[in-house]
């Protein structure tokens, strides 16, 4: 058990620290959260900043500690999120690096790693949400092109996306699992409309999408035809497994602002609170640790993360609820002010307990993959 | 980073658990429960001759010369037997206490208002004058209250007393062996719902039945991260919340493992309620959740 860096590694945290105390003062300024356009100028442009840096492909071939090293440095230096770069660096980017051709790889990688082009993630449906694989979007076969239809539904960043990792029918005779194909659909085809949902947020943030003929040319197929939900695992392994580590580090500075804004004003006399908010230290203590202890696995096996990314999320997406139940108590009656922080961030609390894989979901598979049990319904 | 377990590290805990397999199985335990306080000395100098409380004590000291992440191996391994006896204690008093290290003397210690085999022990630490039996809730641990400070008057809302600061080494190894507990019920609760059919087909089957041992696991693995992690910074802060954890892992997990057991996990002759009432026990050591959580939140408001 061995909780120090390398020398490289340490090196590697250095020069980055150094680099995001330059680059950091001349970002411009963050665009508001319904400025569409704005939002994805501004997380391109983070990420073509990244790129000329020489950070772009950290989530990629860097090794999981540096990887770990770069998302806790950025959060530490207040530096932007993916934000819109999510699907293509952490989801799509990944899954093509290890599934996709040569051609494919030449061609889709590089502009995201460079900031050009944004990618969105169609597999949720109305009818498909945690039962995916019964998913019913159409795809036929005509000469080198597939022509989807149906709907997709919850579709984040898809008004601002130039591609969307789409997941379809192809044969809907075969099993279910055995019927689906993984395409990258062009946003600029014929066909595809979309229409902004409102969360309960007040936000946008994602969309439905219909789907009416749209033609995706057949080189644009990641995998085989009819193998596409292989290649999903893939996916989700990666979603699961990686994207939160940044957060961890955001929650815990936010729980030193909380226990400072409560000594200000008197609600650290309240031992109750003072408890809650020991016990959140705890937590989030050792939701990092539990980072650094699956990092270190990874490394050692060299692979894709694996299921224990399920741990990671359940234990995490309630922690972070807690957190901003938590804020709410320090804030008192300013808890309804929607221009007080931390209240926004308690609303869009609520989604972590479903997207990604509901927590009901998540314990089944700890439940039958992790610990063998048989199989449920 | 490397933060796994080192070969050696998996082959100390592989060692400490056959040698608990084999002086203190399940025969040896349920012996121990029906014969509440006595302690086996036979035992206790076996555990010494393997190096059990001489673990940290350096070689040139006649030691094991090994560390704070050795050591919580050895007590998770001692919390998932149940085994007996003030082995904290007598783990701490290694090197001070002659005998201590190889297993003659037997070291207890007085813990705020409570005391864990008074009777047995040849060395008290602390005072332990005013000390009371009670009837223990744990049949394998007896214990004493002593008069200790005044509690507190929640009329007035008087706040608490704030007892001596606890050696953070003795709650480490208190959290070892919780993890130890939090463990051995996971795998007991798995075990079962495997076993166990209702209704045509193994318990473990239904969702909800699922989801508790999902939980379970859950907790687990977080607890250990954090234990593992305070033993390798020895921060007072890590050791903290390592301990805040490891209790709920144990406490919930023997709960609900117990729940998963159905009328079984009720009984006497089920292990379960062993596991659940030393959880209990151990939960109250060194001033209690109470004080790790006021610890954190302090640290956090600086
Ligand atoms: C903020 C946000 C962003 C999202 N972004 C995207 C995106 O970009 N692309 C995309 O494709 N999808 C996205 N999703 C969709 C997300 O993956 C789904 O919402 C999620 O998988 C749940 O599906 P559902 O909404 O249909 O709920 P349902 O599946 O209908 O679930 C409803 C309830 O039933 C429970 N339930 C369902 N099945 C079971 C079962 N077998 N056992 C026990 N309980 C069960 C669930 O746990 C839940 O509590 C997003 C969702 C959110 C909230």
């Amino acid at each position: 058990m061995d909780l120090s860096y390398t020398p490289e590694e340490e090196e590697f945290r250095a020069r980055l620290r150094e680099w995001l105390a330059k680059a950091l003062p001349i970002l411009p300024a963050r665009p508001s959260p319904d400025d569409w356009p704005g939002r994805r100028a501004y997380d391109l442009g983070w990420q073509r900043m990244l790129y000329d840096a020489g950070y772009a492909g950290v989530h990629w071939d860097a090794s999981p500690t540096l990887r770990l090293i770069f998302l806790e440095e950025t959060e530490r230096a207040g530096a932007p999120y993916v934000g819109a770069n999510f699907v293509g660096l952490l989801h799509a980017g990944p899954t093509i690096a290890a599934e996709g051709t040569a051609e494919q790889r030449a061609r889709w990688l590089p502009p995201i790693l460079r900031g050009e082009q944004v990618w969105c993630q169609g597999f949720s449906e109305p009818d498909a949400g945690s039962d995916l694989a019964s998913l019913r979007t159409r795809a036929r076969r005509d000469g080198d092109a597939y022509v989807v239809t149906g709907s997709k539904i919850w579709t984040s960043h898809a008004e601002v996306a130039d591609r969307c990792e789409l997941l379809v029918r192809t044969d809907p005779d075969a099993p279910r699992h055995r019927g689906i194909t993984w395409l990258a659909m062009p946003m600029d085809a014929d066909g595809i409309t979309v229409r902004p949902l409102r969360t309960l947020a007040g936000s946008a943030e994602f969309a439905e999408m219909f789907l009416d003929e749209v033609r995706v040319p057949v080189a644009d197929r990641v995998g085989e035809e009819n193998d596409g939900w292989r290649v999903t695992m893939v996916t989700l392994s990666f979603e699961r497994g990686t994207a939160f580590v940044g957060e961890v580090v955001a929650c815990r500075r936010v729980l030193g602002e909380l226990a400072r804004a409560a000594r200000g004003d008197g609600r650290w006399d309240d031992p109750a609170l003072r408890r809650r908010l020991g016990r959140l230290d705890a937590e989030f203590r050792a939701l990092w640790r539990l980072t650094q202890w699956n990092v270190s696995a990874a490394e050692a096996s060299g692979g894709v993360p694996g299921v224990g990314g399920s741990v990671f999320k359940l234990r995490y997406s309630h922690a972070r609820q807690e957190l901003y139940d938590t804020a709410a108590e320090v804030l008192g009656p300013g808890a309804l002010d929607l221009d007080r922080p931390w209240v926004l961030d308690r609303l869009s609390s609520l989604s972590y307990t479903i997207a990604a894989g509901t927590s009901q979901i998540q314990r089944s598979i700890v439940a039958e993959r992790i610990l063998g049990l048989p199989r449920g319904r | 980073m490397r933060f796994r377990l080192t070969d050696d590290q998996r082959a100390l805990r592989e060692g400490v658990r056959e040698l608990l397999a084999r002086c203190f199985g399940r025969e040896a335990l349920r012996a121990a429960v029906r014969a509440p306080g006595r302690l086996d000395r036979t035992l206790w100098r076996t555990l010494g001759e393997a190096g059990f409380f001489a673990l940290r004590l350096p070689e040139a000291d006649g030691g094991v010369g090994l560390g704070l992440p050795e050591a919580v191996l050895a007590f998770e391994e001692a919390g998932r037997a149940l085994l007996p006896g003030p082995l904290v204690a007598t783990h701490l008093a290694a090197g001070g206490v002659p005998g201590a290290a190889r297993g003659e003397t037997v070291v207890a210690a007085v813990d705020g208002e409570l005391a864990e085999w008074l009777d047995a022990a040849d060395v008290v630490r602390g005072d332990a004058s005013g000390a009371v039996p009670l009837r223990s809730v744990d049949p394998l641990t007896p214990l004493h209250r002593l008069p200790g400070t005044a509690a507190p008057d929640p009329v007035a809302g008087l706040p608490a007393p704030v007892a001596a600061a606890p050696d953070p080494v003795a709650v480490l190894l208190t959290a070892a062996e919780q993890l130890g507990t939090a463990g051995r019920v996971c795998e007991l609760a798995v075990q079962h719902a495997r076993a166990r059919e209702q209704f045509g087909r193994p318990i473990g089957a239904f969702q909800a039945v699922q989801h508790l041992c999902a939980d379970l696991l859950v907790r687990v693995e977080t607890a250990r991260a954090a234990v593992y992690a305070a033993a390798v910074t020895a921060d007072p802060a890590d050791i903290a919340a390592a301990r805040l954890l490891a209790d709920e892992a144990a406490v919930r997990g023997a709960r609900d493992c117990l729940q998963v057991h159905g009328g079984m996990g009720f009984t006497w002759e089920a292990d379960v309620h062993l596991h659940l009432k030393r959880a209990w026990v151990r939960e109250r050591r060194a001033g209690g959740g109470t004080q790790s959580e006021e610890l954190l939140a302090a640290a956090l408001a600086d």
